[in-house]
């Protein structure tokens, strides 16, 4: 009876997701704070205190922004930039529950933005805000279709012929951001031609269908927050249920944890990794719409074919960091955005905005080891289930893991597999 | 037509060696998703020491060696950059694609703060006479002109390390094991190779590669421009390398036909007879990306691709 409030909590999965991503956040906020040292020695105008004055407003996101008015416009923002990295990171998620790295969510994001915008720029309902909400429904609607559909090329790709999604999503990036372009670059009368602007779309401000604040914007006073965050918020719980619940989402799940598995079973998992890619792909692309949609946000459309948003590649750490699921993907998506805040600030420190960047790449770049800092967990798991060896209840949940291990997947799909739950047990397969 | 093969060669340089990169991680065992921010990296490396030898005036009678010695640190950087992969991806078995996305997103974030904390800027230009090191012959006869007028030195820099390595990995010793860890490394480890060495080996060349790589990109393609992207060159090379089925040989051939798609669409506005085609550029610039997908759909079922590719090397597993 050695049982403890911590070795139970220890046992649990989500508690080994929860202790390995606060993990990596530390070692990606310590090693950012490396760097910010480093920055101060090359910059003479910060000296080392203002790296670790940096560190705290960084720490301090949207409330390191001063006067109380800032903080509260800072915060309504934090959450609207956290709508679409929602999206995105739940669009990643899915498709790793499925067996696959969904890198492509940036071409997604552009394809849903287009999609939206065709719809919402080029139907103006000034002065009817209830036909306004409408065609704001519809423009999300074919924004997420053209997601899905972008989505389904991988997917089929990876189904039919066998190619790594990976590269085929990092094509079709490219191939969206130059469609992007293009397409706008066709519909002179969607550019907006005031003073000063160059390339850039009207904004659903002049068509009057933005998307609805639903008084959000009277909370936090001066940001850009509307409904979209509760939309993300929804279908992400739609999607844990339709994961968790469903016998689709089980299937979804069969796939990525062994592909050959599931065939076995009966189940078309071809089928499952196209439509796994589809929803993936609409996911990200409601991201790009109901982030083009609010009434503040300017399309520059002219250099699009340049660069991919970063909101598609953000989608990557705030899936790992949730361990794919959708729920903990929102908190996630605030966290980066609240980092991503505090990095807006850090001008005050002397810094810029990227070192939050940084951070961020740090922390994706150790959640890459989660599965050693899990292995290290289950290890002294192991050793104390060795020395508590006569308990019943410690057998049997060995022996639960070790059914959780399940079989492993042909080499192949290894590399596809996600960070999977493998006890610590090198070399006896 | 001079024109265009000089851009086309231009544009395969760079591709062509990051791609020869990309082959010996994957060769060794690793996959290679950052050969985008190794070149980032090893580009802004190279244009911080470029610019402080045009600041401090070493070296500016002297063009080509200078360029010699930035794409050598260019290299060096590429490969230390690397080591962060090797470390992941051998020592701790990382998620090999995980760690590749984590430091194509590094490269981008911490050449943007540090360019920007040093310079103030998020590019940074190298200063105008580095001109210099392009090689003007406008008298040569048509066939040579496309290799001796307005050619640049990393050009050849280029395709002789490729001629050499290509027979360095097949012909030598090391090579040859260093090609046995990528497929059957516990088979390799059996006749005392030490797999961690040679993926190790493998992954800091194509990470000096990919630095090289980047330099010739950011001193050609680009004018000399550094700043955070390379225009989705590396992981175009990575298409490449697929393309190549993982050869040197079908690797050249695909950096030759892709530098010919890829230039089309930037030189679009400049040449006669696609300017009447009525085309806009976004369409040829696509043209590239479409042609790897087909390619990789016919190609995908009979892959060379290496057996252990992707897969931490783990002692105790048959």
């Amino acid at each position: 009876m050695k049982e403890n409030f911590f070795s139970k909590l220890r046992r649990k999965a989500g508690f080994k997701s929860v202790a390995s991503s606060i993990l990596c956040i530390v070692a990606g906020l310590l090693i950012g704070l490396v760097v910010m040292i480093i920055l101060s020695f090359v910059n003479e105008r910060t000296s080392i205190g203002d790296a670790f004055y940096g560190l705290s407003i960084l720490l301090g996101g949207p409330f390191s922004s001063g006067s109380a008015a800032y903080i509260v416009t800072n915060l309504g923002d934090m959450i609207f930039y956290a709508t679409p990295l929602i999206m995105t990171g739940v669009s990643v998620a899915i498709a790793y529950k499925t067996g696959l790295f969904n890198i492509g969510a940036a071409g997604q994001f552009l394809m849903g933005m287009t999609g939206s915008l065709l719809v919402a720029l080029n139907i103006n309902t000034t002065g009817n805000p209830g036909l306004g909400v409408l065609v704001w429904i519809l423009a999300v609607l074919v924004g997420a279709v053209c997601g899905m559909l972008w989505g389904m090329i991988p997917g089929f790709f990876r189904a039919v012929f066998n190619v790594n999604e990976v590269i085929v999503c990092i094509m079709t990036n490219w191939i969206a951001a130059n469609i992007v372009s293009w397409v706008f670059g066709l519909m002179p009368h969607l550019i907006n031609s005031g003073s000063g602007k160059s390339g850039y779309l009207i904004t659903t401000a002049v068509t009057g269908n933005g998307t609805p604040t639903l008084g959000l914007n009277q909370l936090f006073k001066g940001s850009y927050i509307d409904a979209g965050i509760i939309v993300a918020i929804i279908l992400a719980v739609g999607i844990h249920v339709m994961l968790t619940k469903t016998t689709f989402g089980y299937e979804l799940r069969a796939c990525g944890a062994n592909r050959y598995g599931a065939k076995y079973a009966g189940m078309s998992e071809k089928r499952n990794i196209i439509l796994s890619m589809a929803i993936a792909g609409g996911l990200a692309a409601i991201g790009g719409a109901l982030y083009y949609l609010n009434p503040g946000i300017e399309f520059k459309f002219d250099s699009a074919y340049q660069k991919l948003p970063d909101y598609g590649f953000n989608g990557i750490p705030a899936a790992l960091l949730g361990s794919n699921n959708p729920i903990a993907v929102i908190f996630v998506a605030l966290f980066i955005r609240y980092l991503n805040t505090g990095g807006g600030n850090l001008t005050s420190a002397g810094f810029n905005k990227y070192i939050a960047d940084v951070i961020i790449a740090l922390i994706i770049y150790f959640a890459g080891f989660s599965k050693l800092f899990k292995d290290i967990m289950s290890r002294r798991k192991a050793r104390a289930a060795v020395q508590t060896a006569t308990s019943n209840t410690t057998m049997a949940e060995k022996a639960k893991v070790t059914e959780s291990a399940g079989p492993d997947a042909p080499p192949k799909e290894e590399k596809q597999a996600p960070v999977s739950e493998k006890p610590g047990k090198e070399g006896d397969e | 037509m001079v024109f265009l093969l000089q851009k086309t060669l231009i544009y395969a340089a760079p591709l062509l060696i990051v791609a020869l990169g990309g082959m010996f991680s994957e060769r060794s065992g690793v996959i290679n998703l950052a050969l985008e921010g190794e070149m980032i990296f090893g580009a802004f490396c190279g244009a911080i020491l470029a610019r402080f030898f045009a600041m401090q005036g070493i070296l500016m009678n002297n063009l080509q060696l200078m360029f010699l010695i930035v794409m050598l640190f260019s290299a060096l950087c590429g490969a230390l950059f690397g080591l962060l992969l090797s470390f992941s991806a051998i020592n701790l078995k990382a998620d090999q694609t995980i760690g590749g996305t984590a430091l194509n997103m590094l490269a981008a974030a911490l050449v943007n703060a540090f360019a920007l904390s040093l310079f103030n800027s998020e590019k940074i230009q190298m200063p105008a006479n580095f001109g210099g090191y392009v090689m003007l012959n406008s008298d040569l006869p048509v066939i040579l002109q496309v290799f001796g007028d307005k050619a640049y030195l990393s050009t050849y820099v280029i395709v002789i390390v490729f001629i050499a390595l290509s027979i360095w990995i097949y012909k030598t010793k090391t090579g040859m094991r260093m090609r046995s860890c990528g497929e059957h490394p516990q088979a390799a480890a059996s006749v005392g190779i030490n797999v961690f060495k040679m993926r190790y080996l493998g992954t800091m060349i194509s990470g000096a590669l990919a630095g090289l790589g980047g330099y010739a990109y950011i001193a050609t393609v680009a004018n000399g421009t550094a700043e955070a992207s390379v225009g989705g060159m590396g992981f175009l090379a990575l298409a490449i390398m697929i393309f190549g089925n993982w050869k040197p040989l079908g690797i050249a051939l695909g950096a030759i036909l892709f530098g010919f798609l890829k230039c089309i669409g930037p030189v679009s506005s400049s040449l006669e007879f696609l300017k009447n085609l009525g085309l806009p550029m976004y369409f040829y610039n696509i043209i590239p990306y479409v042609v790897v997908l087909i390619v990789l759909a016919l190609t995908a079922k009979k892959s060379g691709c290496p057996k252990a590719e992707g897969i931490p090397y783990d002692k105790g597993m048959r």
